[in-house]
């Protein structure tokens, strides 16, 4: 019996002296393994009587089981506490240092762009896409801007070698777009209801305010009951959630050949709200795009009968836009090509 | 041009209006008014009529005279004078002690010695005229002490209408027309002009004229004689200075004042070489000299007014010097006329010369009014000069007439295109204050466009429905979105893979985006040693360095690459933009759009930035379409193109586009160390190249097996080599292989590769792997390919 309270005795003193996981396996062999000392006793049992078997069997196993306890307590503690020294070990880190930002960017008119799309496209629009060069008759002809108009005079255009020209409007598009779903209204009663975004040319010097390429997004809406009451709609509709307020707008006059009546389109200041101050020279208002109801001989032109339908069109400056939105004072930093300038427009849905 | 309220208040009587109010609502209506608004005499008080009653030398001044000026107050009033056009019984304009010019009180001042109790003003100084040469010089008959405003319209509301905005109104180039839009927004009458009735004179002689020519379409003249004045009423002066045109003199004035008024730009001929007015165009060109002394080069396009054969007006631009009016002169011929408009576009488009005359018949005047600008003139110079005489009867050539337009329609077609409820009786109060005649009869319009609207204005029931709701007020309007039927969108194929193309570029690859123009850089091309490529021009670029039209987005970026190349050590960007390839058998620009890709680093080098750019790309197809990239050695077509690393992009067979490590010259020229890989892609081939759907495979429930082996690769070998010894030899159980790692010495280029097999329907046996594997290695051997520690 002796033994048993040596053993006992001996075990609770090593764990008590072992500080790692790797000692107190070796002690769990020595004790409890195969060759280990209970083990030994349990081995050495047979040469026993019955009865001291049965009496010291009983010892022998509950030392075994005190031992095992013993063990996984030591074991838990010491886990716990290479937990503890991980933790300690690592040095709270100054979270307060200057931030990566690198990252990617879009171009300013993607992100207007975008945004405009979007709009449209929730409201039903297709959004077109068209080249840059294009004719004389899907800049001006189709249009209703016959050779030596005036309004030729308005738009100093580039024209090609070949006697093509770089697109001066959006509107080159018109006549094609009319063309494209033309078949669809007539036969199937589907509105005509196409965006237009991209990019166009006016051959002129450059400057702070002047650019010779710059972007416009065209809209245009026929089916038989277009109405200025639903431009106006569709207008301040279109520019509340563009700058993502109620925007006030106002209609005055304006002339171009392709629509009839057409209007100049301002919009409330977005700095001062109307007020008046030196972003809307004291007016309180923004010149923001030309409308218009779409000029019966363009619908003619693309195969529309203007007895029967009505449209409106209209010619958002895009450019302008991401300008107003984003405070570029500089039309020409748009296509500076400038890194410094460009990266700073991260996405903006 | 400069529009004055007093002015257009003489034919629209605006009592009790707000005048401000007037003109924000024109410019609502009808034009676009400049933001500032004049209010002419406003800083100006306390100015009266004086006469001067002595006139002394100052003993110590050349240039100050001692006055005693009479104000009309009873006493006599000292004033030093430094005008040089003093003289006793001169009668001026005088500021009273107390009186405001601008900011400026006037005070008792003294001045070399002696008190100044006022001030004589030139007419400088009250802001009616630009003359500041001497003091103004009254010569109306009026008491002392009246306040000059009460015998001047110094006071008056001037504002400026942006020209552009008058583009389409001939009308509206004289005070007249904008009067009657004054009186329509107004709900008051327009009043008639006063006119001298013409008919008098029928019984002169006639003056020889005679059209020759069908661009002139009408041609009137009178001659007058004995005019005596020579400087013009007061408030006459003030109009044209108000308005923005220098006074001349009486009959120079006078007709510009008529233009002003009426919109009918006039000239006046000394009779003396005008004998036999002939309007042609001549057959050869010739120098003339215009009235400004310039001579002109004129061609046989334009058309003159000439003496029989000589010229002496370029017609609808400008007199010549010759037939001027001159001191000597006795009789003069008043010309007032309709021309082509487009013909005096041109001509002055070819002059280079544009004056108000020629501003004006470019809008398409209305020749009715031709005579009634004759009689507004005359009475006019009678009433300011009544010794004139008519010495020949009206002489009037009228060969074109526009058609009178009549447009019908009914209320349901304003209601269409309205989109709101106008009554019929405002529809027609409005029409008919615009000048418009209207019948209706049982919501039926018929509608008689007057002359002045009908040279090109109104044509159409469209345009009418401008007039109605432009005054009725579109802030009026209720607004309303359609009731147009709902279908489903289409999306444009191409829009849509750009949108997404941006996407993973921006944000999977931190790439920018950049805008760059559509023509080639000559100069920064340049200096990249990278010649322009022959490509179309443009035929009237103002600037040579962007003449010729970009066949690729590459050496744009290359060029941008440059200017950032300090920006950061590691970059990318791209541009989704469009090319002209040359043209087709139409002489049609056969214009693409291109996805350009530019990286630059200097912390990679070439072949991780070449593969980083391979995978890229490979990325996107997969992404957009599940197409697999496959590339294939290119040919270098351009001078920045690297020989040997060069490819073409491929889907299946199709070539959608090329990609590139730059070429080293150009390399360095942008940056000695960096590494630069470019690619462009065009966005229709890319679209238009097959789709792959989405095949979904189920996960295996049996355990996949791999099997690795590493192989010393001889040069020439490339990975597409090695995959096609396993290509045919995998069955259905070879899903996938991949390099996991790579192994590069001098000499030797070596590659594990790693083979996964696994079957959804059974558990694989090594046998069976075995059995492949062997027969892949058997062909790897056969190109001569080593198996490492195998």
């Amino acid at each position: 019996m002796d033994k048993i309270a040596v053993l006992k005795e001996e075990i609770t003193k090593k764990l008590s002296e072992t500080a790692d996981l790797f000692d107190l396996d070796k002690i769990r062999v020595a004790y409890l393994g195969k060759k280990g000392s209970i083990t030994a006793l349990l081995k050495g049992m047979k040469d026993l009587s019955p009865e001291e078997r049965k009496s010291f069997g009983a010892e022998v196993n509950k030392l075994k089981t005190f031992a095992a306890e013993k063990i996984e307590e030591k074991i838990t503690e010491l886990k716990e506490k290479e937990v503890e020294r991980e933790i300690a070990s690592m040095p709270q880190f100054d979270i307060t240092t200057p931030v990566d930002l690198s990252r990617g960017s879009y171009h300013p008119i993607t992100l207007v762009q975008r945004q405009c799309e979007a709009i449209f496209k929730s409201m039903g629009f297709t959004v077109e896409d068209y080249q840059e060069v294009v004719t004389d008759y899907e800049c001006f002809e189709s249009l209703n801007i016959p050779k030596h108009h005036p309004a030729r005079d308005m738009q100093d255009t580039y024209y090609l070698e070949n006697g093509q020209l770089l697109k001066s409007q959006t509107s080159a598009a018109q006549n094609a777009i009319l063309k494209k779903y033309g078949k669809n209204l007539i036969e199937n009663g589907v509105p005509i209801k196409a965006i237009f975004p991209g990019r166009c040319f006016r051959n002129e010097a450059t400057d702070a305010c002047h650019e010779n390429t710059f972007f416009q997004m065209e809209g245009v809406m026929v089916d038989k009951d277009i109405s200025i009451s639903n431009l106006i709609f569709f207008m301040k509709t279109m520019l509340s959630e563009v700058f993502r307020k109620d925007i006030k707008v106002r209609l005055r006059p304006g002339f171009f050949p392709f629509v009839e009546p057409g209007f100049e389109l301002d919009i409330s200041c977005l700095i001062c709200g109307g007020d008046g101050c030196p972003s809307c020279k004291h007016s309180g208002w923004l010149e923001l795009c030309p409308c218009g109801m779409i000029h019966p001989n363009v619908l003619k032109e693309g195969g529309i009968d203007p007895e029967e339908y009505t449209g409106f069109a209209f010619g958002l400056g895009l450019t302008r836009l991401a300008m107003m939105k984003y405070g570029i004072k500089d039309i020409r930093d748009l296509n500076s090509g400038s890194l410094r300038a460009l990266s700073q427009f991260t996405d903006d849905e | 041009m400069f529009l004055s309220m007093n002015w257009i208040q003489d034919f629209v009587d605006l009592s009790g209006l707000d005048k401000l109010e007037l003109i924000h609502k024109f410019s609502l209506s009808t034009a676009e008014v400049e933001n500032e608004i004049f209010h002419k005499g406003s800083d100006i008080s306390g100015i009266v009529v004086a006469e001067i009653k002595s006139v002394e030398e100052h003993p110590d001044s050349k240039k100050l005279h001692l006055l005693k000026v009479d104000a009309g107050n009873g006493e006599l009033t000292d004033v030093v004078c430094g005008a040089p056009n003093v003289r006793v019984g001169m009668k001026t304009a005088f500021a009273q002690l107390g009186a405001k010019i601008g900011d400026i009180t006037i005070a008792p001042r003294p001045l070399a010695g002696f008190t100044s109790n006022g001030m004589c003003c030139s007419e400088a100084e009250i802001g009616i005229s630009d003359d500041n040469s001497g003091i103004m010089d009254i010569t109306d008959d009026v008491a002392n002490g009246t306040d000059i405003k009460d015998i001047y319209e110094v006071d008056d509301i001037v504002f400026e209408v942006d020209n552009k905005s008058l583009t389409n109104r001939p009308d509206l180039w004289g005070h007249y027309g904008i009067a009657r839009e004054f009186a329509s927004l107004a709900g008051r009458e327009l009043k008639p002009l006063d006119v001298e009735d013409l008919k008098a004179y029928d019984e002169l002689k006639k003056i020889d004229m005679k059209i020759e020519d069908d661009l002139c379409q009408r041609y009137s003249c009178l001659q007058v004689e004995n005019i005596k004045r020579n400087i013009s009423p007061v408030n006459m002066r003030i109009r044209l200075y108000y308005c923005g045109m220098r006074g001349i003199n009486f009959l120079a004035d006078l007709t510009n004042y008529l233009m002003l008024e009426m919109g009918q730009p006039m000239h006046a001929f000394d009779s003396r070489k005008v004998e036999k007015i002939r309007i042609k165009r001549f057959d050869k060109p010739f120098v003339f000299r215009t009235l400004d002394g310039i001579d002109r080069n004129i061609d046989e396009n334009t058309l003159m007014i000439c003496n029989d054969n000589t010229p002496v007006a370029i017609a609808g631009i400008m007199g010549g010097l010759d037939s001027e009016i001159v001191d000597d002169t006795t009789t003069l011929t008043l010309e007032s006329a309709t021309f082509n408009a487009v013909s005096i576009r041109k001509s002055t488009v070819r002059l280079a010369h544009r004056t108000d005359a020629s501003m004006r018949y470019e809008k398409c005047l209305d020749p009715e009014m031709t005579d009634v600008a004759i009689a507004r003139f005359l009475y006019l110079l009678k009433k300011y000069d009544s010794d004139v005489k008519v010495v020949s009867s009206l002489t009037d050539e009228y060969a074109f007439h526009y058609d009178t337009v009549t447009l019908g329609f009914d209320k349901k077609f304003v209601d269409r295109y309205t989109g709101i409820e106008i009554d019929n009786d405002t529809i027609v109060k409005t029409l008919t204050s615009l000048g418009f005649k209207v019948t209706l009869d049982n919501n039926n319009f018929s509608v008689v466009v007057p002359s002045w609207r009908a040279t090109k204005d109104v044509t159409l029931k469209a345009d009418i429905i401008e007039e109605i709701t432009r005054i009725y007020g579109y802030d009026n309007f209720d607004i309303n979105t359609t009731r147009s039927p709902l279908y489903p969108v289409r999306v444009d194929a191409v829009k849509s893979n750009e949108d997404k193309i941006k996407d993973i570029l921006v944000k999977k690859y931190n790439l920018h985006e950049l805008h760059s123009y559509v023509w080639a850089y000559n100069d920064e091309l340049k200096a990249l040693n990278i010649p322009v490529e022959n490509n179309i021009k443009l035929a009237n670029a103002t600037n040579p360095n962007i003449e010729t039209i970009r066949n690729s987005i590459i050496p744009t970026q290359l060029c941008q690459v440059k200017t950032n190349a300090s920006y950061s050590p590691d970059f990318g960007i791209f541009e989704i933009g469009r090319v002209v390839n040359g043209i087709d058998k139409n002489n049609l620009c056969i214009e693409n759009k291109k996805l350009a890709v530019t990286l630059f680093s200097k912390t990679k080098d070439i072949k991780t930035l070449y593969f980083e750019l391979r995978d890229m790309l490979a990325v996107i197809t997969n992404d957009l379409k599940h197409e697999t990239l496959s590339f294939k050695k290119a040919e270098p077509a351009h001078s920045y193109e690297h020989p040997i690393n060069l490819n073409a992009i491929m889907i299946g067979e199709k070539e959608i586009g090329t990609m590139g490590i730059v070429h080293p010259v150009v390399g360095k020229k942008i940056d000695k160390k960096a590494s630069i890989v470019f690619a462009e892609i065009d966005m229709s081939e890319f679209t238009q190249a097959e789709n792959c759907a989405i095949v979904y495979e189920e996960p295996s429930k049996f355990p996949p097996m791999d099997y690795d082996i590493s192989l010393e690769i001889p040069s020439g070998v490339f990975y597409s080599d090695l995959a096609e010894c396993w290509k045919n030899e995998g069955s259905a159980i070879l899903k996938n292989t991949k390099i996991i790692d790579t192994y590069d010495t001098e000499t030797v280029h070596s590659l594990t590769v790693r083979f996964e097999f696994s079957s959804n329907s059974r558990t694989l046996s090594s046998n069976e792997v075995q059995e492949i594997m062997d027969k892949v290695i058997a062909n790897l051997e056969k190109l001569g390919v080593k198996l490492r520690n195998a």
